[in-house]
Formats: C-alpha cells, sequence, structure tokens
C-alpha cells in the first residue's frame, strides 16, 4: 500500500518537475489542446445557447410542451358551435381537471387605421395566459392582465412594424388604434408592443378574446369558433388531452366534432429528438476540433520522447520500474492536458459570460441560460482523455527503452 | 554471504550477418560488503557489459547471477528494478546528470523511488549528501553551472543517497583532469568506506584502480585477477596493462 502510495505521489511530483523543466516546450504544445478544449467548450456551450434559442422560438410559435389543442366544428355543415358553449364546455373541462393554464385563440384578419391610410392587418385574439404559454416577449409596454377585459377600449398590443406606421407613440401617452373590422369601427388602446424583426413587414394586432364581439364581425363568427389551448404538464398530456376532449364532445353534442392534439414542438417530426441535427453537427464540429488539437499534441509527444530516451535510461538505473515510467510519461501528458483543459474551459467562460460577447450572444434568447456544466465537464473530461491518449504512445515507447542503450544515447 | 556471486557467466550477443559474438566468457566473481574492487581492460573488452550484469540492467546469456543469495531468474523485471534502485549506486564516466535540474533535484531523483521515510523526507536527504560531498552551497545550480569535478560530486551524492550496498562505477574519473579525478575518487573511497558498501570501479586509469584493494583485468571477455604490486608498478607508470 505504501509502495503503491509513494509511487502515485512520486509520479504526479516527477511529471509536475517535467512540467515545469521544459514549460516552453509543453507551453506550445499544450496552446493546442487548450484552444481546441476551449473551442469545444464554447461550441457545446453555444449549442446549448442556439438551442435554448431555438426552443423560445419554437415556443412563442406552437406553445410551452405540452401544449394541447382542442378544436370543434360541425362536419356536416362546416360550421362552428356557439362560443359560449364551447366556452362553457372548455372551462368545465378545465375546471374538472385543475389546468390552470388556458386560453381561447381565435385567428382572423382586420383593418387599421394608420397616418399612411387604412392598412390590411392580422389579428390575433386570445386570453390572458396565452402569454405565458407562448413565451411572448415585448419590446415596449406589457403583457394583457385581467383588469384589462375590463376597459371599455380594448387594450391591444401591435407589433412594431405596426407602432412604427403609427409614428412609435409613447405608451405613457395611452396611444390608441382605430380597428375597423367589427359591427363598429372600435378604439382599442395600445398597451404593448412585440418585436418585429426586419422580414416581419405584416402589421398584426393582438387582443383579449373578451373583446371578439366587438372586433369581430357576427357574420365571421357564426362560421368560424377559438381553437382552445392549454398547457399541461407532458407526462400528463395525452390521458388529460383525451378526457378534455371527451368532457368536450359530450357537452357540445353528437353533431359536433371534437379534436385535440399537442401542438408544441416535442411532437414534431416522428417524436425523435427535434434538435437532433443541430447536436450532431455540434457534435461533429467538437470532434474535428478535438482531433487536430490531439494530433498536433500526440506529434509532438512523440518527438520529446525521443529526446528524452537517455533521462528515461537514467531514471531506470536509479530504480524506475517500466511500470513507473509508463505511468510517469502518462501522467505527464494527463496533468498537462488537465492543466491546459482547465485553461480552456475558463477562456470559454470569458468568451461566452464576458458582456462584450454575452450582450451580442443572447440578443434572441429570453432565458438566458448559465454556462452549461455539461459543455464544462466534457472539456475537462475531453482533455483529460486526449493527454491519456497522446500520453500512451510516448508512454509505450519510453517503456520499451533498453536501459542500456538509453543511458548511451 | 556474499553480496553478489557470478559463476561461469556468459553474454552473447546475436550479429545480424554473423555468428554469435562472446563477449564474456565464464566470468566468477565474488562481492562482499566493504569490498573494493578495481577491473581495467581495454576498450571492447566488455567492461561495461559485466558492469550492466552487476548491475541488474543486463541478463547474461548463461551462468548464475545471485544477489543476496537469490539467483537472478527467480527475480521478476519489477523486483529487480526494484532491488537495483535500493542496493545499487551507479557512477557514470560522463556524469549523466538530468538537464535542466537543480544539483538538488538531481540527488533527490533516485529517492522518488524510495518508499517510506527516503521518500517523504527526500529533500533534506539530498542537501545532507550535497554537503557531504562538498557542494552545499550549489544546491540550486544546474549542470551547465558546475564544473566537471562538481558534477561527478553531485553523481557520486545521487549514486549514494539512498544508502547502496553495491556503488558501480564506470570511469569515474574519465572525463576529469589528473588532480580533479584524484579527489573525486578520493571522495568516493572515503564515502564508500563510510558507508560499508563494496565499490567496483571500471577504470583505464592505473591509478584510480591502484586505490582498489582487490585488482581485476578484463581480456577478450576472460575475467582474470591482477596483482596488486603489478598495479602500483603500472600507477607508477613505465608498465603497460
Amino acid at each position: 500500500m505504501t509502495r503503491w502510495w509513494t509511487g502515485l505521489v512520486g509520479s504526479v511530483v516527477e511529471a509536475w518537475s517535467e512540467l515545469r523543466i521544459h514549460r516552453t516546450r509543453v507551453l506550445m504544445s499544450l496552446i493546442g489542446v487548450g484552444v481546441a478544449v476551449a473551442a469545444l467548450t464554447t461550441v457545446v456551450a453555444g449549442g446549448a445557447i442556439v438551442e435554448q434559442s431555438q426552443v423560445e422560438q419554437y415556443e412563442r410559435s406552437s406553445g410551452r410542451p405540452a401544449l394541447v389543442v382542442v378544436t370543434a366544428y360541425d362536419p356536416v355543415t362546416g360550421g362552428a358551435p356557439a362560443a359560449e358553449d364551447l366556452g362553457q364546455a372548455f372551462s368545465t373541462a378545465a375546471e374538472r381537471y385543475s389546468i390552470t393554464w388556458t386560453s381561447r385563440v381565435y385567428n382572423t384578419g382586420t383593418q387599421v387605421q394608420t397616418p399612411h391610410g387604412v392598412l390590411e392587418s392580422s389579428m390575433l385574439l386570445v386570453d390572458a395566459d396565452y402569454g405565458t404559454m407562448h413565451r411572448v416577449s415585448l419590446a415596449e409596454g406589457e403583457w394583457f392582465t385581467d383588469r384589462d377585459e375590463l376597459r371599455l377600449a380594448p387594450a391591444v398590443i401591435i407589433n412594431e412594424y405596426l407602432w412604427n406606421q403609427l409614428g412609435s407613440p409613447a405608451l405613457q401617452t395611452h396611444p390608441t388604434l382605430d380597428l375597423l373590422s367589427g359591427e363598429q369601427p372600435v378604439t382599442g388602446v395600445i398597451v404593448g408592443i412585440t418585436p418585429s424583426s426586419i422580414y416581419d413587414t405584416w402589421p398584426t394586432v393582438t387582443a383579449l378574446y373578451s373583446a371578439v364581439d366587438r372586433l369581430v364581425a357576427n357574420s365571421e363568427q357564426q362560421y368560424v369558433s377559438p381553437s382552445l389551448e392549454m398547457w399541461v404538464p407532458p407526462e400528463n398530456a395525452e390521458p388529460l388531452q383525451e378526457a378534455v376532449r371527451r368532457d368536450i364532445a359530450g357537452a357540445l353534442g353528437d353533431d359536433i366534432q371534437v379534436d385535440a392534439y399537442r401542438q408544441d414542438y416535442q411532437t414534431w417530426g416522428d417524436g425523435g429528438d427535434p434538435f437532433l441535427v443541430l447536436k450532431l453537427m455540434i457534435g461533429g464540429v467538437a470532434v474535428l476540433i478535438l482531433l487536430l488539437g490531439a494530433l498536433g499534441l500526440l506529434n509532438i509527444a512523440l518527438v520529446t520522447v525521443k529526446y528524452r530516451i537517455r533521462e528515461i535510461g537514467i531514471r531506470r538505473s536509479f530504480g524506475a520500474t517500466a511500470g513507473r515510467v509508463f505511468f510517469s510519461v502518462m501522467m505527464e501528458s494527463v496533468v498537462a492536458t488537465t492543466v491546459a483543459g482547465i485553461a480552456g474551459v475558463a477562456l470559454s467562460v470569458l468568451v461566452l459570460k464576458n458582456p462584450l460577447t454575452a450582450e451580442y450572444l443572447f440578443a434572441f434568447v429570453e432565458d438566458v441560460p448559465p454556462f452549461p456544466v455539461e459543455a464544462a465537464i466534457i472539456g475537462l473530461v475531453t482533455a483529460v482523455g486526449v493527454g491519456a491518449l497522446a500520453g500512451l504512445f510516448p508512454a509505450l515507447v519510453a517503456v520499451r527503452v533498453k536501459v542500456i542503450d538509453a543511458i548511451r544515447y | 554471504m556474499p553480496l553478489l556471486r557470478l559463476r561461469g557467466v556468459t553474454r552473447q550477443v546475436t550479429l545480424p550477418d554473423g555468428p554469435p559474438l562472446e563477449i564474456l566468457r565464464g566470468v566468477d566473481l565474488d562481492v562482499e560488503m566493504g569490498d573494493h574492487l578495481s577491473i581495467v581492460g581495454r576498450s571492447g573488452s566488455g567492461k561495461s557489459t559485466l558492469l550492466n550484469i552487476l548491475g541488474l540492467i543486463d541478463e547474461p546469456t548463461s551462468g548464475l547471477v545471485e544477489i543476496d543469495d537469490t539467483p537472478l531468474a527467480r527475480l521478476s523485471s519489477g523486483e529487480r528494478d526494484r532491488r537495483r534502485g535500493r542496493d545499487i549506486g551507479f557512477i557514470f564516466q560522463q556524469f549523466n546528470l538530468l538537464p535542466g535540474r537543480t544539483a538538488l533535484d538531481n540527488v533527490m531523483t533516485p529517492l522518488l523511488y524510495a518508499t517510506g521515510r527516503q521518500f517523504w523526507q527526500r529533500r533534506r536527504l539530498a542537501t545532507e549528501m550535497l554537503d557531504r560531498v562538498g557542494l552545499a552551497g550549489r544546491l540550486a545550480s544546474t549542470p551547465d553551472q558546475l564544473s566537471g569535478g562538481e558534477q561527478q560530486r553531485v553523481a557520486i551524492a545521487r549514486a549514494l543517497v539512498r544508502g547502496p550496498r553495491l556503488i558501480l562505477a564506470d570511469e569515474p574519473t574519465g572525463a576529469l583532469d589528473v588532480e580533479t579525478g584524484a579527489s573525486v575518487m578520493e571522495l568516493l573511497d572515503g564515502v564508500a568506506e563510510s558507508s560499508g558498501a563494496a565499490l567496483i570501479t571500471i577504470t583505464h586509469d592505473p591509478n584510480v584502480a591502484a586505490l582498489a584493494r582487490r585488482h581485476y583485468r578484463l581480456e577478450r571477455g576472460v575475467l582474470g585477477p591482477v596483482d596488486a604490486v603489478r598495479v602500483a608498478a603500472l600507477a607508477a607508470g613505465g608498465v603497460t596493462l
């Protein structure tokens, strides 16, 4: 036991001494590994950020997992059930199964009055929960609250494009917007602005569904009913989806066809990981980077051992066993790459977390993910693995050295 | 009980195009604790091969090598390495100090392969040993900052720091001038005698050989005793080996 312990400590001491003596060479060879580990860690961490940004984008368009959509229509006439009955059946079912996050969703169009004339616009009518269920982010103002239901002039949230068309009025001045699609023109109060990308050149208006009677013509409402969305725990989504569908179908009668399905990104494709391709691409790039770093290190390590044969012979003459020489050369490589790995991970954290780059990198992410621990672990484990692999060949060469020849080398 | 016993030791090497080359033939030798032997011989006579066998670095082709009555063949490779580290100290003609390391680091090197007190107190032991060879003031000097004589003193300190029972010196003064060589040999002889270790010196130099108590000559692989009077005459000059 004592021999093992002193052997281990001795090998580490020896390895550290070697690294100290050959610091310039070691530093040069490790720059490659450090940079490779930094690149690997950054790519993995960057991948997590890209994934998060993609997730948020998906969640905005199709809701957070698990988002179940319920639709109802008359298959014979193509007409919609009475919105009031549908709403009632939905809220009863939601209450029965303790589903707290629900929203009616109604997509339609409208016309809005701007200083440049009347513009066609898309219009989305939802309940207040929709904002959380779809991770809606606002550039200005605030999302709807239940109090907005009580407004005489309906609260509206418009996109940045439309806001610019209106002259970008300050929200503190309670700017208004005339909506012309209802039975009567309605003046809404703008309470929030959703961000628009440069490609977003179509006005959109979002309002609470409770204002549907004022904002949508009666003739249209007869034929189109809102879809009903509920946000439920993914593990219970399937039974809840079926139970709610059955309850609503029961409440609306046999003439109405009720469908329920999940709409969130987790159900896309064939049920596999929707980010698999992204992950494979990132993994491929990371492995390539690492291979290049490892090859450089292996090359230098092999050349170095050739230069150190005499030294290895001298150590053997003073009692270093073959195993000990193998372990020391290996340890030297592992100690060095571990240090390089730590430096690489630190560099990666610096790159991703420094305010200058973070501002740019996280511009499209709402929930900025913390520096992924798995990226740091992958970086470090890889550094140790590369060290062990790059140390293996030189260590084998070192063990095969004949003491006599080595001393005379 | 002899520390080391050689009986009928031969060493052959196979040449790629030709018959096997016999380097050592039927070598018999007993080495006791406290012995001081010299082995002289011309270049190519097999001196270094014999030294490697005595130092458990090389194995004989045939014959018996025993250390503490244990046949070498019965020891595993690792056990042989450990015995070498514990019981044998090497001093080389070219010093073979580890480049870039200080004198202290060089002397601490063999202690890295020791266990227990020797391992954990290696710095203190190495410092004491360097003090003993008169280099207390050069602990932090690297080989390129030391003279030839100082380097050989570091090599002696390194060979002796684990308290070996056998010291093998291969042309220890070969790279030194006469005066420095004499002082190094005086030191080596003194340290070996005070520690009770056996000292085997392989040399060309009759003056160095004359310091030993038993004298051998190796000629074409055959080891034979040399008369002490003849060695003394050689050292005085005028007579060749």
